[in-house]
């Protein structure tokens, strides 16, 4: 008995023993282990990271940083901005022209008024005039100016006013608004009337001037937008076919009966077959009024089969 | 006493009234006369005429009153000072355009002076009456009634949200659409003066709808229309990105370009400075400006003229070769460097210059590429000269210190860095011996190149503190050459030589 009880005694103490000499090695496999595992993680991770080197670097160059696009870019930029260049230049071109044009205009009509104004220095039959001298061979081209036009009249002309050269301007107003002037109104007899006055020219151009209504004006009351769809509609009345709307699907259907499904269509509302059980049973044909029983437990770790954890939600 | 001659007395004072108020009117035309009129007390002889039954007196009276404010503060502020300026605004409502228009002029003249005239009259209640001239029908009120508005408004952004709140910016904006060119002219100069106080009056002109008519308006051939028009959208894109996307939204670009070459000389700058507002935001619109051949255009425009016309385009290639190194390599490819040298030689204004310096700076800082580019058109020396030179103004001196640091620090062009290596003060030496310090040690043509050329006898002479970045250099440099080379151009070699010889005993 004392032996039994020594026996047990040592027992415990191998086993602790054994234990504790188990956990060090354990501890030690652990450490050993890692430290492989690691190091044969680093080598894949070694090679991965030359593909992913290779993979960036292609990718930077050819997406983000791509140098063959860049020079395009910048050699499209070169030639637009000849295009740009030269389309600058062939405007600026046009406008010198006209204003060439324009000098060379204002020339010729100041020349032609000049002759009007002259008409008097007219060679005649008799008399040669100084422009048409005997010693030349040809008359002055002044002297065929003169005699293409015509004199000026003795009456006083309208003053040109500065605004008329403005005038062509206006993008509205195409030529200077003519109005008459053939005859200066005649003057009323009464006194002077006092006050500083407008040239006659300006305010009988503002008395004629020809409505010009902004937009607010010319605009109707009603908006476009309701005559449009004044329109619309009028077109749309105009091209139906017959008059009858279409309705709504919901009306189509209204006078339709209901036919509802399988699940409600028992007789006082849901079936029991298909929802609570899809076999029919017959218990007249049934041998035994037991269900089967598990004669012998087969093994043990397949009786646990289902039941470890949960079995349809219950905990076992 | 008869009937007649009760009348003839009347007549009399009334012509001699209109005499004296035509008489003061004509006089106050011509500067010379104003001090004597000042003198004499005229203003307030001229304003019982305002009130009086002729409405020919009136309106002379009004005009002679605006030719005398117009002429200097102090008339204007006895004008204020003298209550005028209620009976002005009361009879505006009642009376025919004339007097409107002459009324409108006595306000603009007094409005022009300073903020506090300014702020004089709107208190007297004068921008509902200007407001309520600018729906007459008579374009010259309207011009007048938004003349003096733009006066009022271009001070200060207070007065230009009073004459927003009195609703004038609807009004404008349908004046911009009339027919007349002075009308549109006066109209779009003042959209443009109050939107170049603030953001939100910025937003206030755009919301009634002015951008569209504005761009519409870029292609009247009218030089002084033009003026203001791009002022206008200038002033409005200048303030965030998203009005100057509005801008641009309004398809001005290809258009603009076209400005940028009118005969005009500040047409062409303002449609600079319309050109640099919008590129100052962001890279992206700098980008669409860019594919645009805005950036050629600019570059054409600089180089046609001179003075501070050239400013805003300057500015413009500074801004976009600042967002990135592909904008910046497009305005080199479009051969932006050479218009900003010589802006740098010619240009006397030290503003102008600083400007260039700048741009040169933004151009040459990304890349070596970049920075070979600028040091090839032969500028770092100017640059350098000017930094050195006392005559430039202490902001001409800064910009073109940062402009060569940061070309230098990218530099790896040495043929240009050599001259720079003779007449450099101590900081930016310390960036051209680094420069060296990092090309020597790989390529030996250079090293050879940078002994023939004397550079390294000029490194050797170079004063630097040991254990400074300097110092450090400058040992680089001379770990690349053997030793004897380096001794033979350190200074005093020749009279450690010498000195050799005379302790040297000859051997026999």
């Amino acid at each position: 008995m004392a032996a039994l009880a020594r026996l047990q005694a040592r027992l415990s103490g191998l086993r602790e023993e054994y234990f504790r000499r188990n956990r060090y090695l354990r501890k030690m496999t652990i450490v050993i282990q890692k430290w492989w595992r690691g190091y044969r993680s680093r080598r894949y991770f070694r090679k991965m990271v030359k593909i992913q080197k290779r993979w960036r670097g292609y990718y930077v160059r050819k997406y983000i940083h791509n140098y063959y696009a860049l020079k395009k870019y910048l050699e499209a930029i070169s030639v637009n901005n000849e295009i740009i260049r030269s389309e600058l230049q062939k405007y600026t071109e046009m406008k010198e022209n006209e204003e060439k044009r324009k000098d060379l205009e204002k020339k010729e009509k100041e020349k032609q008024y000049q002759a009007r104004k002259m008409h008097y220095l007219l060679s005649t039959e008799q008399i040669a005039g100084i422009y048409n001298s005997p010693f030349r061979k040809s008359p002055d081209p002044m002297e065929l100016l003169l005699r293409k036009s015509k004199p000026l009249s003795h009456r006083r002309q309208q003053t040109k006013s500065p605004f008329a050269c403005e005038l062509h301007d206006w993008p509205t107003c195409k030529r200077p608004p003519s109005f008459s002037t053939a005859q200066p109104l005649p003057c009323i007899g009464r006194q002077k009337p006092q006050g500083p006055f407008r040239d006659p020219a300006e305010v009988l151009r503002q008395r004629y001037k020809p409505l010009e209504p902004t937009l607010r004006v010319a605009a109707s009351i009603s908006s476009p937008l309701e005559k449009a769809r004044e329109e619309m509609k009028r077109e749309e009345w105009r091209n139906r076919v017959h008059d009858n709307e279409f309705l709504p699907f919901s009306s189509y259907h209204k006078n339709e009966k209901y036919d509802p499904s399988i699940h409600r269509s028992g007789k006082y509302g849901q079936e029991a077959y298909g929802i609570k059980h899809f076999r029919e049973v017959q218990p007249k044909k049934w041998v035994t009024d037991k269900d089967f029983r598990t004669v012998l437990p087969s093994i043990v770790l397949f009786e646990k089969f289902g039941k470890t954890y949960s079995r349809t939600g219950q905990i076992v | 006493m008869s009937q007649r001659q009760v009348l003839q007395v009347f007549e009399q004072y009334q012509r001699a009234r209109t005499q004296f108020a035509q008489a003061v009117a004509e006089l106050a035309s011509r500067p010379q006369n104003i001090e004597t009129l000042q003198n004499a007390g005229v203003i307030s002889l001229l304003r019982p005429l305002l009130l009086d039954v002729v409405p020919t007196v009136q309106q002379t009276a009004a005009l002679a009153l605006g030719r005398l404010a117009n002429y200097n503060d102090d008339l204007a502020e006895a004008v204020v000072k003298g209550d005028i300026l209620p009976q002005l605004v009361c009879s505006l409502s009642e009376q025919n355009r004339f007097y409107k228009k002459a009324a409108a002029f006595v306000l603009r003249a007094v409005a022009k002076h300073s903020p506090q005239l300014a702020q004089a009259i709107v208190q007297c209640g004068a921008l509902e009456m200007l407001v309520i001239c600018l729906e007459d029908f008579d374009p010259g009120v309207k011009e007048a009634a938004s003349w003096a508005l733009e006066y009022i408004a271009r001070h200060n952004s207070e007065l230009s949200q009073a004459v927003v709140d009195a609703g004038a910016v609807p009004l404008l904006v349908l004046c911009i659409q009339e027919p007349e060119i002075a009308l549109k002219r006066i109209a779009a100069s003042t959209l443009s003066d109050i939107s170049k106080h603030s953001p939100e009056l910025a937003q206030t002109v755009v919301d009634a709808g002015a951008i569209a008519h504005l761009a519409q308006m870029i292609l009247n051939p009218d030089a002084k229309l033009k003026r203001q028009v791009l002022s206008a959208l200038s002033q409005i894109a200048k303030h965030s990105v998203d009005l100057a996307e509005l801008v641009v939204e309004a398809e001005i670009f290809p258009v603009v370009l076209t400005c940028l070459k009118d005969s005009d000389e500040y047409v062409k700058k303002n449609g600079a400075t319309l050109i640099r507002e919008i590129a100052k935001h962001t890279p992206e619109l700098s980008q669409l400006i860019v594919n645009a051949g805005g950036v050629a255009a600019v570059i054409d425009c600089i180089g046609s003229c001179r003075g501070t016309v050239r400013l805003p385009g300057i500015m413009m290639l500074g801004y976009v070769a600042a967002h990135s190194e592909n904008l910046s390599m497009a305005v080199i490819v479009s051969k932006g460097i050479p218009p900003l040298c010589a802006c740098l030689l010619e240009e006397q204004e030290d503003h102008i210059k600083a400007a260039a310096a700048w741009a040169l700076g933004q151009v040459g800082r990304h890349t070596p590429a970049h920075a070979r580019a600028v040091a090839v058109a032969n500028v770092l020396p100017t640059l350098l000269a000017m930094y050195v030179d006392t005559r430039s103004s202490e902001d001409l001196q800064m910009k073109t210190k940062k402009a060569l640091k940061n070309i230098l620090q990218k530099c790896t062009y040495l043929p240009a860095l050599e001259p720079l290596l003779h007449d450099a003060p101590p900081n930016i030496m310390k960036h051209i011996v680094g420069q060296f310090s990092k090309v020597l040690p790989h390529d030996s043509k250079a090293r050879r190149l940078f002994v023939t050329t004397g550079g390294l006898k000029k490194v050797q002479e170079i004063k630097a503190e040991p254990g400074s970045l300097l110092q450090e250099y400058i040992s680089t440099i001379n770990n690349c050459y053997p030793e004897e080379i380096v001794r033979y151009y350190s200074p005093g070699y020749s009279e450690m030589l010498l000195e050799r010889v005379e302790n040297y005993h000859p051997v026999l």
